[in-house]
């Protein structure tokens, strides 16, 4: 079974991490919506792929949920960042400061530079 | 590692995944809700808030379902899906299911019963740590054609100082009487070097084997018995050890116990079961002091230095001959190629049956083969009857793939369960079948229905099924959609390919069953000959008992030391056999005289020197030797041709003489008479002990069915002592009490005198002729099974061709056709098939045939007659198969048949 190259999920994945360790324990739809407000199009649609991601960071242990009441009082399920998942996020951001700093420089680089 | 993780974590979801999906679906509606709530706030209809929060979700349903196949195993599910459908299709044709189930239990079952025996007999011979590094040892002459002539004490030292083996024994079997207690009881028993457990790598479960650096040069007094022999004669005694017992009227101590589970290594069932070796170190008989060329026809085990093979062992065994021929050129003469022979223990065990189990075990391959073919050409019918169910599903999106995995499925579930019965019956039937194998088989007690035998019979259903399943399925998979669906309600005439795969298949079948009938043709062809062969004596009426005079070690305690001796207590006790009522002629000899019923150690070939020709040669051929009375020969209606036979006046102290046969006259001495001719059997000593030959007896089967042309030579048993002795009794008796009359009689000449095993001479030529009659009949219930699965193969493809040619036929008997044509253009289709099939398996048959040569007797390989009467059968049985559709397109209505269309 191949797994697809997916940087979208894999941003993704990152985008929920940081969000949890900003704004501490959210549910689904909290999640999405901050996501959304910071990210603009990148979940205008398809919001409902957030949900098998976040049984899957579960399943990796990198977050836990629990049932808790939203603020209009309904019933939902809160996501927090586990010890695991706070180092995985700390892992990955330095990941993606590296690989950033790497593709600007390259993006930033004149002939003369090269020469 | 991270992949292994990630399949834990699919398999764990595979467990869980209701849940997970359960939630999944939860937390999607709750997303809807809260947007929808979001919208409402925002001023938008509830109708269309309700709308953008869904599409602002996505497909819900596809997140689910990609969510289920990213984190689930697919196969695994697809497969449970599969096979629940199976079992539904299995349950809607229960009449089908239930042949196809069958015929496969038949198959796997006897495939699998074969197994077990061969698993037991060639796969697993030795019960001991490392048995590959245990080898035999045999001693040949090529040069003067004579085979395992045995050891002299010079040359066993050789052996074990020569650095190839760990440990060499000798060992010889024989009966032993155990006296002391009760009933004198004989028993199994060898004596062995005391090395012999160390070969074999075995230890005592009380008490000790015996210490293999003992170099006592006799017998050191010890003996180890069997765990059965103990619980028998002992009552399980704890305080056995170091207890004193006679064995031939020696004293022994027994030192230890062998575990329940050990078997002795050993050609014969009753060499197996031997309870009882005594140790001695070979070379303390003063009467013959260690001499090189004075050898014994001892048995020779060894166990390798660890790593060695047999082959470079035996390279090294090569060099040690060399340099021993050069070191002792006067013992081993050139002419005569003295050379060490060494075979791995496991392959000299079952060496006169392994052809007859290959045979066997190739025979229910074939029959197994025969039971897919058909089953496949079973389940390529019925796929071709789902042909729209099929046409549907693909057009409804159904992946090729996974079409022929649903259908790979079916049959494997069919497979599976034939397999699961077969393998069941076949275990609560063991102990019956078991009645069936003959009794001379080695090893017959091991025979046990294993895990090993159970993962034999699925892993065989499972392989089977996957192929055989896997031509219909793929053939199925490549439905033309448009014909199929337009045809299939209608009675289609149904793709070729289909069609042609099935007549491959019933070739294929008919095929096979003609090379199992010819093998089983020319096996009975053999068996009969076999059957009717002129003996050369008569066995009727004559009944065998065996009984042995003590064996002592010290020769002075013997009181049948010498024939006088002997031959008082012989004539006293055949005397007293006489007057048991019925009792017509009685006559007595040596165990190696027993017509067909002694066992391969009887057997002492001598060193036959004739005066005259090969006094100097030191290798003088060797030659079958049997000690008899003089009423033998008439016992056993053997023919006199020239000179006389032994008479009462011959005794220890006249001249000795010989009576031999003619296959012996032929071959030593051509175109002279031998009678008055001398000869000696001593090969090396200073004085030869000249023997006169006074009478050529005609040709007996004694020693074997197959060769009637063996040399023998017969000595006078009141000239010679023997210790091993057969009593025969012609006449009218009870076979079960004559046992009892006879030891009635001959203990009361000698109370310490055993009396065992009586058996008429006619069951002991059947049982000679066990091994041949088993394979035999088995071949023949496998052909005949192949006969009929071949029948019905060809009933079914006739059968399913008149329906898809009905239309045809319908419209051909419309436009006038006679009926009788019809009949002949079914039975012609039914008789290609035949002849094809027939073409292919004489092929097949010619090869193998071929490959069983030395099985046969009397009958060439590719006798004509057998291969064209199993021809004509099979073309008959093809006919008459074909002949029963033949008949219903006969006798087909057109306006009905068309009508129907």
């Amino acid at each position: 079974m191949k797994e697809k190259p997916d940087v979208l999920q894999g941003t993704l994945a990152l985008m929920v991490l940081k969000t949890l360790d900003v704004l501490g324990p959210q549910h689904g739809y909290g999640i999405a919506r901050r996501i959304e407000q910071i990210s603009g199009d990148l979940l205008a649609v398809n919001q409902g792929t957030l949900y098998p991601l976040l049984l899957k960071l579960e399943h990796e242990g990198s977050i836990a949920s629990q049932w808790g009441a939203s603020e209009n009082n309904r019933r939902a399920r809160f996501y927090r960042l586990t010890a695991a998942g706070r180092g995985q996020l700390l892992a990955e951001t330095r990941e993606w400061e590296q690989t950033a700093a790497i593709i600007a420089r390259f993006f930033n680089a004149k002939a003369e530079d090269l020469a | 590692m991270k992949f292994l993780r990630r399949f834990f974590i699919r398999l764990s979801n595979f467990a869980t995944r209701r849940r997970a999906d359960q939630r999944l679906r939860e937390e999607l509606a709750e997303h809807v809700a809260l947007q929808t709530e979001e919208n409402l706030r925002a001023g938008m209809s509830p109708v269309e808030a309700r709308r953008q929060a869904v599409l602002k979700l996505g497909a819900a349903q596809a997140i689910r379902e990609q969510h289920h196949a990213e984190q689930g195993l697919p196969l695994a599910e697809n497969f449970l899906f599969d096979l629940r459908y199976a079992f539904r299709m299995l349950h809607r044709s229960p009449a089908f299911s239930l042949i196809v189930i069958a015929i496969m239990a038949l198959g796997i079952g006897a495939t699998t019963a074969f197994y077990s025996v061969i698993d037991a007999t060639l796969l697993h011979p030795l019960p001991y740590p490392n048995p590959s590094e245990i080898v035999r040892i045999e001693a040949n002459l090529p040069g003067v054609g004579a085979h395992d002539v045995g050891f002299s004490i010079p040359e066993l030292r050789d052996l074990q100082n020569s650095g190839i083996f760990q440990y060499v024994s000798f060992c010889f079997f024989g009966t032993d009487t155990l006296t002391g207690s009760g009933q004198p009881t004989r028993i199994a028993g060898k004596t062995v070097s005391p090395s012999y457990f160390a070969v074999l790598g075995v230890d005592a479960q009380l008490g000790r084997t015996f210490d293999p650096h003992d170099a006592s040069p006799g017998s050191n007094g010890e003996v180890v018995i069997s765990d059965g022999l103990w619980k028998r004669a002992f009552g399980a005694d704890l305080h056995i050890l170091g207890k004193s017992i006679r064995i031939d009227n020696d004293l022994f101590h027994v030192v230890g116990v062998m575990p329940a589970s050990f078997r002795d290594q050993g050609q014969t069932s009753e060499e197996v079961s031997t309870e009882l070796w005594a140790a001695d170190g070979f070379y303390g008989d003063p009467s013959s002091p260690p001499m090189r060329g004075t050898r014994t026809p001892y048995e020779t085990i060894a166990r390798l230095q660890p790593g060695l093979s047999p082959k470079a062992a035996q390279g090294r065994l090569d060099a040690l001959v060399a340099s021993l021929k050069k070191q002792y050129p006067v013992d081993y003469p050139p002419q005569a190629e003295w050379t060490f022979h060494l075979t791995p223990l496991a392959e000299t065990l079952v060496g006169n049956v392994r052809q007859s189990l290959i045979l066997l075990f190739g025979a229910v391959g074939l029959v197994l083969l025969i039971s897919c073919v058909n089953v496949a050409n079973l389940l390529l019918a019925r796929a071709s009857a789902r042909g729209r169910e099929i046409a549907v599903r693909q057009a409804l999106g159904a992946a090729k793939t996974r079409l022929i995995r649903q259908l790979v499925t079916e049959s494997l579930l069919l497979f599976v369960l034939g397999g699961i019965i077969g393998f069941a019956i076949l275990f609560c039937a063991r102990k019956f079948l078991l009645q069936f194998v003959p009794e001379s088989l080695p090893r017959l007690n091991d025979i046990s229905i294993s895990w090993g035998v159970l993962a034999f019979a699925i892993v065989v259903s499972v392989a089977a099924g996957t192929i055989f399943g896997l031509a219909p399925a793929w053939l199925m998979s490549r439905l033309d959609l448009t014909t199929t669906l337009r045809q299939e309600g209608r009675g289609s005439n149904g793709s070729r390919k289909r069609s042609r795969l099935r007549h491959a298949l019933v070739i294929g079948e008919l095929a096979l069953s003609l090379v199992l009938l010819i093998a089983a043709g020319l096996l009975l062809r053999s068996f009969w000959d076999l059957f009717k062969v002129q003996l050369g004596f008569n066995p009727t009426r004559v009944m065998a008992i065996e009984t042995s005079l003590p064996n002592p070690n010290d020769p002075s305690t013997d009181i049948y030391r010498t024939a006088t001796q002997e031959s008082v207590f012989l004539r006293e006790a055949l005397r007293r056999i006489r007057t048991i009522p019925g009792v017509k002629e009685t006559a007595v000899s040596d165990r190696a005289a027993i017509p067909l019923g002694h066992g391969e150690n009887d057997l002492r070939p001598r060193p036959l020197i004739r005066e005259g020709q090969d006094v100097q040669s030191s290798q003088p051929p060797l030659i079958d030797t049997s000690i008899v009375s003089p009423e033998y020969f008439h016992v056993l209606g053997m023919t006199l041709l020239r000179g006389r036979l032994f008479a009462d006046q011959d005794l220890e102290d006249t001249p000795s003489i010989a009576v031999i046969n003619q296959a012996a006259a032929r071959t030593y001495w051509p175109n002279q008479d031998p009678v008055g001719k001398r000869v000696s059997f001593r090969s090396r000593a200073a004085e030869p002990g000249w023997t006169t030959i006074v009478g050529v007896i005609a040709d007996a089967r004694t020693e074997s069915l197959v060769d009637a042309g063996i040399p023998q030579v017969y000595l006078d048993i009141y000239q010679r002592p023997a210790k091993f002795l057969a009593l025969y009794l012609r006449g009218q008796v009870d076979p079960a009490t004559i046992s009892a009359q006879v030891r009635t009689q001959v203990q009361a000449v000698d109370p310490e005198i055993p009396v065992f095993h009586a058996e008429t001479l006619d069951d002991v030529l059947s049982s000679s002729l066990s091994v041949r009659r088993f394979s035999m009949e088995m071949v023949a219930l496998f052909a005949g099974t192949a006969l009929l699965l071949a029948g019905l193969g060809i009933y079914g493809t006739i059968s399913f061709l008149v329906h898809e040619q009905s239309r045809e036929i319908a419209i051909r008997l419309a436009l006038g056709a006679q009926r009788r044509d019809i009949l002949k253009m079914v039975l012609r289709q039914g008789l290609t098939l035949a002849a094809v099939g027939a073409g292919v398996g004489l092929v097949g048959a010619l090869i193998v045939s071929h490959l069983m040569a030395g099985l046969l007797y009397g009958v060439s390989p590719y006798d004509l007659s057998t291969f064209a009467g199993v021809t004509a059968v099979l073309t008959a049985v093809a006919i008459a198969a074909s002949y029963v559709p033949a008949l219903r397109a006969m006798r087909l209505d057109p306006i009905t048949t068309l009508h129907a269309e």
